[in-house]
């Protein structure tokens, strides 16, 4: 490719991201994808410019859908207003009656990520979340497996409950605010998702360096994405496709890496059978 | 050392108006950045007191669903650099006073009780405990303004806010605009400075001007048009003038007194012409009568021509005495001064005092013989007392004290008669100006010709009672009219 293709490639594809907007803005047809911050939701370019990809590969318009909090992307799912979303193994585990696995994301070389204790790096003695007891402590979102479900889990295996056993404790419905928490130690420890803190500690050193991973969990299957009822089975073919051939070509790859992640595959309910055994144990079909 | 007040107009006035601008530029300053610093405080406390209130109104639904990182995220947003209204930290606490989230956690940790945290935490809790009302107030406590704010929601108290400045925040700011009001109260002086020195010197030129031209006064008087000075109203104006009059009149009595002193000079020529004239007609007249007299009858008779002769001699020695008085000079070689010529004068002069039955009171002190000539420093000694004698009544006292002082020889003879009316004083050593009782008034003016030949100094001074003449007599200089004698 010359520099001249080239050049008129790229305004090709400013004016294909412009006119993909523009389909988006009137709703219509579009595509809508919820994220959940599973994964670093707070870079607006990258989303942006995988979003234009995806909407490419598609041939459709796509929008992405953040909120606050699992609960709101889940209650829109349930409400049919996004066809695919990025989630915790722990809310599709409670929703997988209409939830459909789409695809699961390969984190070195594996579907799995665990939970990591993390105290601030002053904290040099602290092992285990039972050694916290009475002090302050960050859970990232109530409907987080990594960031409140396994920690929960763990506590009441001690037959004791976050509200006891803490002195206080709160959400910041994000990974990577836990990691914030910590760091400015307003909390002593925190519960957060390890593919987070490991992708963080690569671009924001600064941040992780002031925290210390204490514990670390045994693997989970790594946060899905899910299709809901809305999606219809084309749809969710087309779109399997495209996620699954993401590590195929180069622009798809780039976002892999961006996303810390190898690739995307198929994925089995299986694979969060460990989650649902916690969820029962808590014993808190909703929290 | 150097006073102040001896240094020149020309840098006195420069140097008081630097002053005066220095010192005014100082005031003004720190007077507008007190009031600077007083707004600048009142400011910050209303910013600060309203931001508050609209900080805690964010604060009302987290804290209402005890979402506490929100809070969290909120106040720390607050203090974080480039928030605005920088506070250094925020505390929240809860209705009981315990801490419920801080931006300073490792002190203020969250749910310590409030009053556990320090002597200003302590301080605080006591106010909030204490305050009613839904308004914000502040505190100063050790070097730290701290604003307290209620959260309310519909009435019910949630919690209060504690909004923590530092004071250096204010100092900061402070010293910035201190900073900036000196540098430039320091260019508007680099602008007056020179033009303040510039106008200083340009008032203080015409006083040096004047100073020094009334300086040379004495030495000489300056002449018309060397006094420069502008021709205004105002005091330098009228000084001025008053002392171009001055000098005029100055020199307006130089060329009088010149002119008197001539005519002066003219009277006394012209009385010693007539003293002299009249000295000489006294015996031309008599001779010359003689000489008809001889003409008419003697030629024959040899006891006329003798008579004559001697006549004619006695005038004509007469006329050399005269001439010869005139003619003072150091005339012959004369031996040193000893103490013994001094007593001759002595013994000399005793049978006129006796004759005049006056007393003569002798004092000499003269150690040894001294460099002056004998003869010369007698006929001085004799003139004086044999005039002052001549003074005294019968009976009166005449004394005579001889000595040496630092500079020479002094001799000063005092006597209790006759005192010289004042009006005479300054003809007394002319000659010719007797004192009317027939001698024809030399002796004082020879007195004076010796003196003076002698480089000395002769004085008098005279009232009722007492009359004295003083001589001075150096010896350096007489030592050279020796030797050149």
């Amino acid at each position: 490719m010359n520099r001249r293709q080239a050049l008129f490639g790229l305004c090709g594809l400013a004016f294909a991201g412009r006119g993909a907007r523009a389909v988006a803005e009137t709703g219509g047809d579009a595509v809508r994808i919820g994220m959940t911050p599973v994964f670093l939701d707070d870079q607006v370019g990258f989303l942006g410019a995988w979003r234009d990809y995806l909407a490419q590969a598609l041939g459709r318009p796509v929008e992405f859908i953040q909120r606050g909090s699992y609960r709101e992307i889940v209650e829109l799912m349930r409400q049919e207003k996004l066809h695919f979303a990025w989630l915790c193994g722990y809310p599709y585990v409670r929703e997988q009656r209409w939830m459909r696995l789409l695809v699961v994301p390969v984190h070195q070389g594996q579907p799995l990520y665990r939970s990591y204790l993390i105290v601030p790096a002053r904290d040099t003695a602290t092992t285990r979340i039972a050694e916290l007891r009475d002090r302050v402590f960050a859970f990232s979102d109530p409907d987080s497996n990594s960031g409140y479900l396994y920690p929960h889990y763990q506590l009441n295996r001690a037959n004791t409950s976050p509200a006891n056993f803490f002195r206080r404790s709160f959400f910041t419905y994000s990974h990577k605010k836990v990691v914030e928490a910590v760091a400015l130690e307003v909390a002593h420890g925190g519960a957060v998702d390890g593919y987070v803190w490991d992708t963080l500690a690569r671009t924001h050193a600064e941040l992780t360096g002031r925290t210390r991973v204490a514990d670390r969990s045994p693997p989970f299957g790594f946060p899905p994405f899910v299709a809901g009822p809305v999606a219809s089975p084309a749809l969710f073919r087309r779109m399997q496709a495209i996620l699954l051939a993401m590590h195929d070509d180069g622009a798809g790859a780039g976002f892999l890496r961006q996303l810390n992640l190898d690739r995307f595959a198929l994925g089995t309910p299986a694979l969060y059978a460990d989650i649902e055994r916690m969820l029962r144990a808590v014993g808190q079909p909703n929290v | 050392m150097l006073h102040f007040r001896d240094i020149s107009f020309r840098y006195k006035i420069p140097l008081r108006a630097t002053v005066l601008v220095l010192v005014t530029a100082t005031v003004l300053t720190t007077s507008l950045l007190l009031r600077e610093y007083r707004d600048l405080r009142r400011d910050m406390l209303d910013g600060s007191a309203r931001w508050s209130a609209v900080l805690s109104q964010t604060l009302v639904a987290p804290m209402l669903h005890d979402d506490l990182w929100r809070a969290f995220e909120i106040v720390r947003a607050a203090t974080s650099p480039g928030g605005g209204e920088q506070a250094s930290a925020i505390t929240l606490v809860d209705p009981r006073l315990r801490i419920y989230v801080s931006t300073d956690p490792a002190r203020y940790p969250i749910l310590a009780p409030l009053h556990e945290r320090g002597e200003a935490a302590r301080e605080i809790a006591s106010r909030i405990d204490g305050a009613a009302g839904t308004a914000s107030h502040s505190v100063e406590i050790a070097d730290k303004l701290y604003v307290i704010t209620p959260i309310d929601a519909d009435g019910v108290r949630l919690g209060h806010m504690i909004l923590e400045h530092t004071s250096t925040f204010m100092q900061s700011r402070f010293a910035g605009m201190w900073l900036s009001a000196t540098l430039v109260t320091l260019f508007v002086l680099l602008l007056i400075l020179p033009v303040s020195w510039f106008w200083g010197r340009r008032m203080a030129e015409p006083l040096v001007h004047l100073a020094d031209c009334i300086g040379k006064v004495g030495a000489t008087i300056p002449p018309p048009g060397a006094l420069q000075f502008e021709d205004s109203k105002d005091e330098l104006g009228q000084v001025g003038r008053a002392v171009a009059r001055m000098f005029d009149e100055l020199r307006e009595k130089e060329g009088l007194e010149r002119e008197m002193l001539f005519s002066e000079r003219l009277a006394a020529i012209g009385r010693l012409t007539g003293g002299i004239a009249h000295e000489i007609n006294n015996p031309l007249g008599g001779m010359l009568n003689a000489i008809g007299t001889y003409r008419k009858h003697g030629a024959s008779d040899p006891e006329l021509a003798a008579r004559t002769m001697s006549l004619l001699e006695r005038g004509l020695l007469q006329i050399r005495d005269t001439v010869s008085a005139l003619l003072v000079e150091a005339k012959a070689p004369s031996h040193p001064l000893a103490p013994q010529d001094i007593e001759d004068v002595h013994i000399l002069l005793k049978p006129e005092a006796a004759k005049k039955s006056a007393r003569l009171q002798w004092n000499c002190e003269l150690p040894d013989e001294i460099p002056l000539p004998a003869t010369l420093v007698r006929q001085v000694l004799i003139n004086l007392v044999l005039n002052a004698l001549q003074a005294v009544e019968a009976g009166g006292t005449v004394a005579c004290d001889i000595g040496l002082s630092a500079d020479g020889m002094t001799m000063a003879v005092r006597n209790d008669g006759r005192y010289i009316e004042e009006s005479r004083l300054p003809y007394l050593f002319e000659p010719f100006v007797g004192d009317g009782n027939g001698k024809h008034g030399l002796g004082l003016w020879i007195t004076y010709q010796i003196v003076t030949g002698l480089g000395g100094h002769i004085s008098v001074q005279s009232e009722p009672g007492l009359t004295v003449f003083a001589v001075d007599l150096p010896l350096g200089m007489a030592v050279e009219m020796e030797s050149a004698s």
